[in-house]
């Protein structure tokens, strides 16, 4: 049987020539991205936000949103938001929180309720106080924030410092184009999303660490090469791996952009974007990084003893 | 690389036997399991997969402890406690005992006085704290003279922060005994942080009782009904629940609901009312008997949460410690009420701060998608390994399923809750136990290009592949576990998946392929690698 492959064999593709074009690109991307968080901000969700979210579906036949809109209307002054969702008879109601408080929000959606209960089944009733939501907000950044920081140890403590830099400066580069992309898109950003940014965090560290493995074992090999030429090797000898998993991952997060549901809908597309970043910026960011950190091949240190190289892979495979 | 120790296949063998036998319970139909639950032995485990509210439905409150109102009773307390240590020890102020935000403030007409009392001042409140471990007490009691003869005692940041931890666990205590009451299958009570309480129930279909049931604070009072020519002073005017209009009512307690031993609805046999029997205690039951008996012929209010049920008038001594309340209610109300009342009051007012129902059409719906996207997702995959790796393809699928069987397993075994993002978790771990069989096959391709043997390009790949798995699970790894420990609901739900499938991966993708591969070749013996 022929074997599929779709990454050409034995590639020798100059990548490192190309950090005079992938640097000034990312660093307009990542300006762009925190140019749009600041000036349209995200579409937080009632998580983050606080509010009403309210899932219904028609009974009979299909939602009349326009009909919803004027009955809402009447019931509050606040920011109301009506939009179809999903099939048909779906329909997605938010609110604001009110000024009057969390009090107010249980009476706009006793009044919701009354006034829609007949013609609508609620499928889903969300209410999040102010103050609950600005909780969730710290604690998700500080859930950012605390796991680079440990990766950041762990790499520091398995790599050179370089390394670990370099795998960082990806990282935050990922992460903000994430934080382009939801502002950019409007996708609802709210606790999962915070799963799947970390998510994103977990993958591009996941593409830099296989890609840097193979450069610290290159060096050891090619001693006398120049670290760029070093890099460009190591790089194509993981392309086929790199391109095979961002595929296998793609589908199975085409499958949940399709299939999953709504619900989870903004998390599986960011996850898309999340692999692609994450996989460009781990071949076009990180690696050229360690060059403009000054990495110097291994020919001016002394060599890893064998014994300090086993000692580094713990539980390495062994025939029993 | 040839040789497997048989331990190492017998135990891997077993672990998916294992995992099979985990998961079967949670992939029968319900009637399915209960018919086999009968016949297998009761020490075989037949746990299933516990699903999260956002799958099967259900409410999610969070309730808070409201630190002004448990503040308010403090000062209260604290007033009449003052009033109290005044009169007993004599010591004439001028003015009364005023309450101020955090304490109460009072004028000794006699400044010398303060020494005599300070001391006897604080010992007003408990100290705070520290008693059962050693260390320093805190008091709980802030006294000082601010000068002129103006005593001031206030209460600390400490004891109210410790009443309200108490109050949070007394309300649990009431929560759960009303929760119980509904009769809904394992609700989950629990507390959050300092001063939040959370509430789960899985399935229930009406949250504006669940929400009405947990919010109500339910202290019942029977007060005397004020007549006109009382003091004003003695009595407040209280809002009726069933006519409009204010009720004068004495503000002296006759009897509490505290002194309730038990309360059932019931019907009225004459007028056939909906209504609630209660009983009270032995000091309640003559507390009411001495009441009713000096006050024939007067109405007597029942006063729940500031509020008049009703006002029946009493026609005789009521003794043996037993009553009704009627007050219009329909047969729910009166259920509730009852559930309301056996369980007690709770200590302060609870604000719902947030809350998440599920319908059920919703929770079902969403486990189809998941199901759906699971099921094309793996297959996706499935299809593109074989594809691409043929026979080592379907090593990797083989150690694939195992792997997925592993997660389950150990999601039910831990009684991890499965969710909606937990599902995404487990087609991300999809991928990333794919990622390592892939890393290990490209670097067995690698070394059979570079002129290697067989079986020296198939050692050199597993060894070599293994420390960069290692590096790159570890990575995911701290990430989910960090997760885990600071996110909650979803997310976290998210992260136990995540990291079940990280570890696992380790066994699957890299032991169990290696063992297949090893066994292939011993059978095969090839001349050619099929990569």
């Amino acid at each position: 049987m022929k074997l599929l492959r779709l990454a050409p064999e034995n590639t020798k593709f100059p990548f490192m020539r190309f950090r005079r074009v992938s640097y000034p690109f990312s660093a307009f991307m990542s300006i762009v991205s925190v140019a749009l968080f600041l000036t349209f901000g995200m579409n937080f969700g009632i998580d983050f936000s606080g509010g009403t979210l309210m899932e219904l579906r028609a009974k009979t036949g299909a939602a009349d949103i326009s009909a919803i809109r004027t009955e809402m209307r009447k019931l509050t002054s606040g920011d109301i938001e009506v939009q179809g969702f999903g099939s048909p008879s779906d329909v997605l109601l938010r609110f604001g929180v009110p000024k009057e408080g969390a009090a107010a929000q249980e009476q706009t959606v006793a009044a919701v309720k009354n006034a829609l209960g007949n013609q609508y089944d609620f499928r889903r009733v969300e209410v999040v106080g102010p103050r609950v939501s600005g909780e969730l907000v710290q604690s998700g950044t500080l859930g950012v924030v605390i796991s680079i920081i440990a990766v950041l140890c762990y790499l520091w403590f398995r790599f050179e410092w370089q390394f670990a830099v370099g795998a960082i400066i990806a990282t935050m580069h990922d992460l903000l184009l994430t934080v382009g992309f939801f502002s950019l898109t409007r996708l609802e950003f709210n606790t999962t999303s915070i799963a799947a940014i970390l998510t994103i965090v977990g993958y591009s560290l996941n593409e830099t660490v296989v890609v840097l493995d193979r450069i610290r074992e290159m060096r050891k090999k090619y001693r006398k090469m120049p670290t760029d030429q070093l890099i460009d090797l190591s790089v194509n000898a993981v392309l086929p791996r790199t391109i095979m998993t961002a595929t296998t991952v793609f589908l199975a997060l085409l499958s949940l952009v399709i299939f999953g549901g709504e619900v989870i809908r903004s998390f599986s597309l960011a996850m898309i974007w999340g692999i692609c970043v994450a996989t460009y910026s781990s071949v076009f960011i990180c690696s050229p990084m360690l060059i403009y950190l000054g990495l110097r091949n291994v020919s001016a240190e002394p060599a890893p003893t064998g014994a300090k190289d086993s000692k580094a892979r713990p539980g390495a495979v062994k025939t029993a | 690389m040839l040789r497997f120790a048989t331990w190492k296949v017998v135990s891997i063998l077993s672990a998916t036997l294992l995992a099979v036998l985990v998961i079967a319970p949670s992939l029968l139909s319900p009637g399915a399991r209960a018919a086999l639950e009968a016949h297998v032995p009761s020490w075989l485990p037949m746990r299933t997969i516990v699903l999260g509210l956002d799958l099967q439905g259900g409410s999610h409150v969070l309730l808070e402890v409201d630190a002004a109102s448990v503040l308010k009773t403090e000062v209260q307390n604290l007033r009449d406690d003052t009033r109290r240590l005044l009169r007993e020890q004599k010591i004439p102020i001028s003015g009364g005992v005023a309450m101020l935000q955090k304490g109460v403030q009072f004028h000794l007409l006699d400044a010398a006085d303060g020494q005599k009392i300070m001391p006897k001042l604080s010992q007003l409140a408990q100290p705070i704290g520290g008693t059962l471990l050693g260390g320093t007490a805190a008091p709980g009691l802030d006294v000082k003279d601010t000068g002129n003869g103006t005593l001031q005692l206030l209460v600390t940041d400490d004891a109210l922060h410790d009443k309200v931890r108490h109050a949070v666990d007394q309300s649990i205590e009431v929560l759960r005994r009303r929760v119980d009451a509904l009769g809904t299958t394992e609700p989950n009570i629990q507390r959050q942080g300092d001063d939040r309480i959370l509430v789960e129930v899985p399935g229930l279909q009406n949250p504006e009782k669940l929400k009405q049931i947990l919010g109500t604070t339910a202290k019942l009072e029977f007060r005397l009904v004020g007549q006109p020519n009382e003091d004003p002073n003695d009595v407040e005017q209280l809002d009726q629940t069933e006519e409009p209009g204010k009720i004068p009512v004495e503000k002296q307690v006759m009897v509490q609901g505290e002194d309730l031993t038990d309360a059932q609805p019931g019907f009225d046999p004459q007028t056939g009312e909906a209504i609630v029997d209660f009983r009270f205690n032995i000091r309640g039951g003559e507390r009411f008997g001495e009441v009713t008996s000096a006050n024939v012929g007067r109405p007597f209010a029942i006063v729940l949460d500031g509020k008049v049920i009703s006002a029946p008038v009493i026609r005789g001594p009521i003794t043996g410690g037993s009553g009704q309340i009627s007050g219009h209610f329909t047969t729910e109300a009166a259920n509730n009420l009852a559930i309301l009342l056996r369980a007690g009051a709770l200590p302060a007012k609870l604000t719902i701060v947030e809350e998440r129902t599920v319908g059920p059409g919703l929770g079902q719906d969403s486990i189809d998608a998941g199901k759906r996207a699971a099921f094309v997702g793996a297959a996706l995959v499935l299809g593109y390994m074989l594809i691409t790796y043929g026979t080592f393809g379907i090593f990797a699928n083989i150690a694939l399923i195992v792997h997925i069987a592993f997660i389950f397993a150990g999601l039910i075994l831990l009684g991890a809750t499965l969710t909606l993002p937990g599902i995404a978790g487990i087609v991300l771990t999809i991928g990333m136990a794919v990622d390592s069989n892939v890393l290990i096959y490209e670097r067995i391709r690698e070394e059979a290009h570079a002129g290697r043997s067989i079986v020296s390009a198939l050692d050199a790949g597993f060894k070599r592949a293994f420390a960069t798995i290692v590096d790159s699970n570890v990575t995911m790894f701290v990430a989910a576990a960090i997760l885990y420990f600071l996110g909650t609901g979803p997310v976290r739900g998210f992260a136990v998946s995540l990291a079940l499938g990280i570890l696992t991966t380790i066994v699957t993708a890299v032991t169990m392929t290696r063992m297949m591969i090893a066994l292939w070749y011993q059978y095969k013996r090839p001349t050619k690698l099929p990569i």
